[in-house]
């Protein structure tokens, strides 16, 4: 479904700043695969979002969706095959404009749009039963400004919108990481839910081993551009945060030792 | 008096451009200057060689949309700041607007105009005039009203409030500020035939400081009327225009020198700016909503 093959990216090429984010990478995901990313920072999780998602450009390789090489477009013009949730709240829907109209905006993805009038009363029949499913009592506020919500209120919302048009790929990028522990475990079960109930082929970024474990298919660790772990479902159930720690110190141990060879 | 609040109606057309691209794409465009005059001066040469005022006005019209269209391919596709983008137009309009009236002042009083039955009938002045201004300026709000809610229309409103997230949802963001600044341009255009043929008159000068005319018109309306929703905000709009005009009209009959004029419009935006900034006008409600509505921190209309 996600095909990333031999990509290459580095930030301030020729500079003094000069940053290697991903040294060849190469990532397949099959279709309905929930992947979990996890890594330190500067590790690449980002840019790997960022590269599929189009925000971001590859220098050298390719990505396709669903067998289409999309490597060459701008982020809008891939956005028909693409579902994104942002690490802000406030990034993934327009605060101004009313719950419905969000909505229709997302609706209309990837879509032609015409001077047809936004919300429709088909439309607003759909938008409530969808957002029951969130049971945060947001189906008898569809008229009301999308910035009065809360943080929590916002990322479930923007999660709604990311996927009720079932996109070709689900791209996750740390959405539960700006909440308090109580938001973050509702917006992270209605993942689960969401992602079950479309089967999304999901990327998810996380700082968080636990959520990385306990959500997913297939988790990969990240470190200095590389993947340096990729794990299947019977491995992953049997890893502990514990495990994973361990993966951590021994990368960073094995990074000492190159330096101590060389020297 | 009635004449300020003719005057305002009129002027409303421009102010719902401006509305269309300060508040809503959250774009400062001082286009408008220029191509304000451009409408007047392609509306009065096309009257003045015999077509139509129909015509006329509507070919302003155009001639606004291409202006704006300029302006966006600048700001867009050239990278070029938002406010340098309108003044580079706005300034290379002023030679255009040159050559299309061939001369700086093009007078149109022996000219069939859109405005020539209503003089002619005795109603200029009237509440008559007043009504039929008003029945054109609510007609041109509720096109808005209807664009803003299709779906081109909330994408428009979504590129000036959270322009990564529309884009996630697959709308160039860059055909949308294009788009905005075309129309919005283009009604500047209508207005600037509509003044010229009202006044009998065009004038290379006819634009300068408009913009002013413009944000004060917006920033007034929302301020005492509210903006809390689209058709409120328009509606304020065309009310803070007539409202500039009178006030205006107020100064001069006060004994104000007409030449203070632009200076005491700019002195106003500036007060308006700059008041709610302070403690003491914070904890006065209407000032406070001001506050929200020039700097787009409060709901957006």
């Amino acid at each position: 479904m996600l095909d990333i093959t031999n990509v290459h990216k580095t930030f301030f090429a020729g500079t003094v700043n000069e940053r290697v984010a991903l040294k060849e990478i190469n990532l397949s995901l099959t279709p309905g695969e929930f992947v979990t990313v996890i890594g330190s920072n500067g590790a690449g999780k980002s840019t790997v979002l960022n590269i599929t998602s189009g925000k971001l450009r590859p220098d050298t390789g390719t990505v396709r969706i669903d067998g289409n090489d999309v490597t060459k477009l701008a982020d809008h013009q891939r956005a028909k095959f693409i579902g994104r949730v942002f690490q802000d709240p406030m990034a993934g829907t327009s605060p101004d404009m009313t719950i419905e109209q969000n909505m229709s905006m997302a609706y209309e993805r990837g879509k032609t749009r015409g001077l047809g009038p936004g919300v429709t009363k088909k439309k607003r029949e759909f938008f409530q039963e969808e957002l029951k499913s969130l049971e945060l009592g947001l189906e008898n506020r569809l008229k009301a400004k999308v910035g009065l919500l809360s943080g929590g209120q916002r990322q479930a919302l923007s999660l709604l919108m990311a996927t009720f048009s079932s996109p070709k790929i689900l791209l996750l990028d740390e959405h539960t990481a700006a909440l308090d522990p109580q938001r973050a475990d509702l917006v992270s079960r209605l993942t689960a839910e969401v992602v079950e109930r479309h089967q999304l082929t999901t990327l998810m970024v996380t700082h968080n081993m636990e959520q990385a474990l306990r959500l997913g298919s297939r988790l990969i660790m990240m470190h200095e551009g590389r993947i340096i772990l990729d794990i299947g479902q019977e491995q992953k159930r049997k890893t502990t945060v514990q495990d994973l720690l361990h993966e951590f110190e021994k990368i960073k141990g094995g990074a000492l030792d190159d330096r101590t060879m060389l020297q | 008096m009635i004449v300020a609040v003719e005057l305002g109606l009129i002027y409303a057309i421009m102010a719902l451009g401006v509305y269309l691209t300060f508040r809503i794409l959250n774009f400062p465009d001082l286009t408008v200057d220029g191509s304000f005059t451009t409408g007047a001066a392609v509306a009065s040469i096309m009257i003045i060689n015999g077509f139509s005022p129909v015509v006329s006005t509507i070919a302003a019209f155009g001639a606004g949309l291409v202006a704006g269209w300029i302006t966006g391919i600048l700001h867009t596709k050239g990278k070029i700041n938002g406010l340098l983008a309108g003044i580079l137009t706005m300034i290379a309009l002023y030679s255009i607007n040159l050559r299309i009236m061939g001369r700086a002042n093009l007078p149109l009083l022996r000219e069939e105009t859109l405005i020539t039955p209503l003089r002619d009938a005795g109603l200029l002045g009237t509440a008559m005039a007043v009504v039929v201004f008003s029945l054109f300026a609510l007609a041109v709000k509720f096109v808005i009203d209807w664009f803003l809610h299709t779906d081109v229309g909330l994408a428009m409103q979504a590129t000036g409030d959270n322009e990564e997230m529309i884009r996630s949802f697959g709308v160039s963001t860059d055909r949308m500020k294009i788009l905005g600044l075309a129309l919005s341009n283009g009604l500047v255009g209508l207005c600037g035939a509509l003044i010229a043929q009202y006044q009998g008159f065009a004038d290379i000068g006819m634009g300068i400081g408009l913009i002013l005319a413009g944000l004060a018109s917006v920033i007034i309306g929302q301020a005492i009327f509210g903006s809390r929703l689209i058709i409120i905000a328009s509606l304020a709009v065309v009310l803070g225009s007539v409202l500039y005009r009178v006030v205006i009209q107020l100064a001069l009959q006060a004994g104000l020198n007409p030449n203070d004029m632009k200076l005491i419009s700019a002195v106003l935006v500036v007060t308006a700016l700059v008041l709610p900034q302070w403690k003491f006008f914070k904890r006065i409600g209407g000032l406070a909503n001001m506050r929200k509505s020039l700097t787009g921190a409060g709901a957006k209309g």
